[in-house]
């Protein structure tokens, strides 16, 4: 465990060194913030509310999902594929860790670093510039926090299954933009979901996709009654036990038929 | 002339590098698809709860968002030199570049196209043809030749941009991220500018004039006529744009010292 530990502890002085780079980057969201929060205003119209939600509810869904993103967000699929195509997976074999979990070690690692240094810092300027609604109640908080958890290590599967399947299709650069797309689209990162036709909800009812974002982001928003709140978490943990296995399997079956590209 | 025919052989021999990998130029084009697809299924589903975007139909931001597809895959095809500091200056790629007999942008230009991005075009029209169909938009006989001045006039204006933004790095190789913005601040120029504040309208218009990409000159052929004057502003806009680009890039190019080896 400890040196799992050690993981997320390197990877997050690693970002620490470059934190440069994201005094930009808080800029670019806001940018796109900025976007759909006129884009939004302009929707909204005079209507009150849309599927339940107000115009500040509304921006408020979205600048937390933006921010959220920072945390839950990582590169690993495309690492993966990266060590998977260079060869540099077979040293990984060998060394006395489990290469998936040290893999989403480092995601997290990345994940807190953002957090604390992108996310919150972000998240108060956006308060700033746009009007956005915090929840005063501390329950809300709370579930907000286990959310967001759950948020990660259901992301974080999907990109791990994503990465391992490069050692069967050698090259998945389509696929992985391909499921940026997906996420993008169904995890209610743009749009809540409640937003979509009613057949469409009830086919992302069956998808992990919601866990990532829309989850997170509503119970944030105080856009889901008490109830809803746990039945939503519910989702996120039975999927985050669902997504174990397909990752096991896949790697089981990749480590046997294991084909080094160089290295 | 000469220009022309470097051109072709370099697009003759940019399609046999591509076409040793097909499936991967194949996933490209998709994924290409697949993220165009996003912003349709955006406005589909925001129309689903509203009739109108500050007197704007659903059909006409559809349009809107077709006609930028085409002016911005040009600019994807041939000015997408994002990573022109890395490339050029940092590695000390350029000497090169200037040793070569045509004019420096051109030769980058050359080297760094991306023909599969050409795809949406196509893709572009085809949805200004479902959404203008469905407005019952007429056709004269000189809207095409209209159309080309407008696409081109808004390739113009992210060329130029791009350009602008490639030529600091003459100046200073350090690594900024103002160009994953610029890709950002360009959505602004897919709805109508009216649904945003003073501030941010004036910047799009005269600053980082992308509304010129799409809902200005569109505004021409959804018969906006309030919107004529900045319709037919297009071409001027985005060649003074690239124009001035270039202009900064040759000023650039004598401050260049150089970095490689």
């Amino acid at each position: 465990m400890a040196k799992y530990i050690e993981m997320i502890r390197i990877r997050f002085l690693m970002m620490l060194a470059y934190r440069t780079n994201y005094y930009s980057g808080i800029l670019i969201y806001s940018i796109n913030i900025g976007a759909y929060y006129f884009l939004w205003s302009a929707i909204y119209g005079d209507k009150g509310e849309i599927e339940g939600l107000s115009v500040i509810q509304m921006t408020t869904y979205i600048a937390v999902a933006w921010m959220a993103r920072a945390f839950y967000f990582n590169n690993i699929d495309r690492e993966i594929a990266q060590e998977i195509k260079e060869g540099k997976v077979a040293v990984e074999f060998i060394r006395p860790y489990h290469y998936l979990t040290m893999k989403t070690m480092q995601g997290l690692g990345e994940g807190i670093f953002r957090l604390g240094f992108f996310s919150v810092p972000g998240m108060i300027i956006v308060s700033l510039i746009f009007p956005i609604n915090f929840s005063a109640a501390l329950s809300t908080w709370l579930f907000f926090m286990v959310s967001i958890i759950f948020s990660f290590i259901v992301n974080t599967q999907i990109n791990l299954l994503t990465g391992v399947m490069t050692f069967f299709f050698f090259n998945n650069d389509g696929l992985i933009r391909a499921k940026r797309v997906v996420i993008d689209l169904f995890s209610g990162l743009l749009l809540p979901i409640s937003f979509y036709p009613v057949w469409a909800q009830s086919v992302m009812d069956f998808l992990p996709f919601k866990a990532i974002s829309y989850i997170p982001s509503m119970i944030f928003t105080d856009g889901f009654s008490r109830n809803e709140v746990w039945d939503a978490l519910l989702f996120q943990f039975v999927w985050a036990l669902i997504l174990i296995i397909p990752i096991q399997v896949l790697w089981i079956i990749a480590k046997r038929q294991l084909i080094v590209q160089g290295g | 002339m000469k220009h022309a025919a470097i051109f072709f052989h370099y697009v003759s021999q940019y399609m046999k590098t591509r076409l040793t990998y097909r499936v991967d130029m194949l996933m490209e084009i998709m994924s290409d698809l697949l993220f165009q697809a996003v912003n349709l299924v955006f406005i589909l589903v925001v129309f689903g709860h509203t009739q109108f975007l500050s007197g704007w139909s659903r059909d006409e931001i559809i349009f809107i968002y077709g006609f930028f597809l085409v002016p911005f895959a040009i600019f994807g095809a041939f000015f997408n030199i994002w990573d022109f500091n890395e490339r050029y200056i940092v590695k000390g790629e350029m000497d090169r570049i200037l040793t070569r007999p045509v004019h420096s942008l051109f030769q980058i230009i050359l080297e760094r196209m991306e023909l599969e991005s050409l795809f949406g075009m196509i893709t572009g029209i085809a949805v200004m043809v479902y959404a203008g169909m469905r407005l019952d938009l007429s056709i004269s006989w000189y809207d095409p030749f209209i159309f080309i001045l407008m696409v081109i006039g808004g390739a113009f204006v992210y060329a130029g941009i791009f350009v602008m933004l490639a030529s600091i790095s003459f100046w200073s190789d350090s690594r900024t991220s103002i160009i994953p913005m610029m890709y950002n601040i360009g959505n602004y120029g897919r709805y109508p500018v009216d649904i945003y504040n003073k501030v941010i309208r004036f910047i799009l218009t005269w600053i980082l004039p992308f509304a010129f990409v799409g809902v200005y000159p569109s505004a021409y052929f959804l018969g906006r006529e309030d919107w004529y004057v900045y319709a037919f502003l297009t071409p001027v806009v985005g060649f003074g744009f690239f124009f001035l680009s270039i202009f900064i890039w040759n000023v650039g190019v004598t401050k260049y010292r150089g970095a490689g080896n």
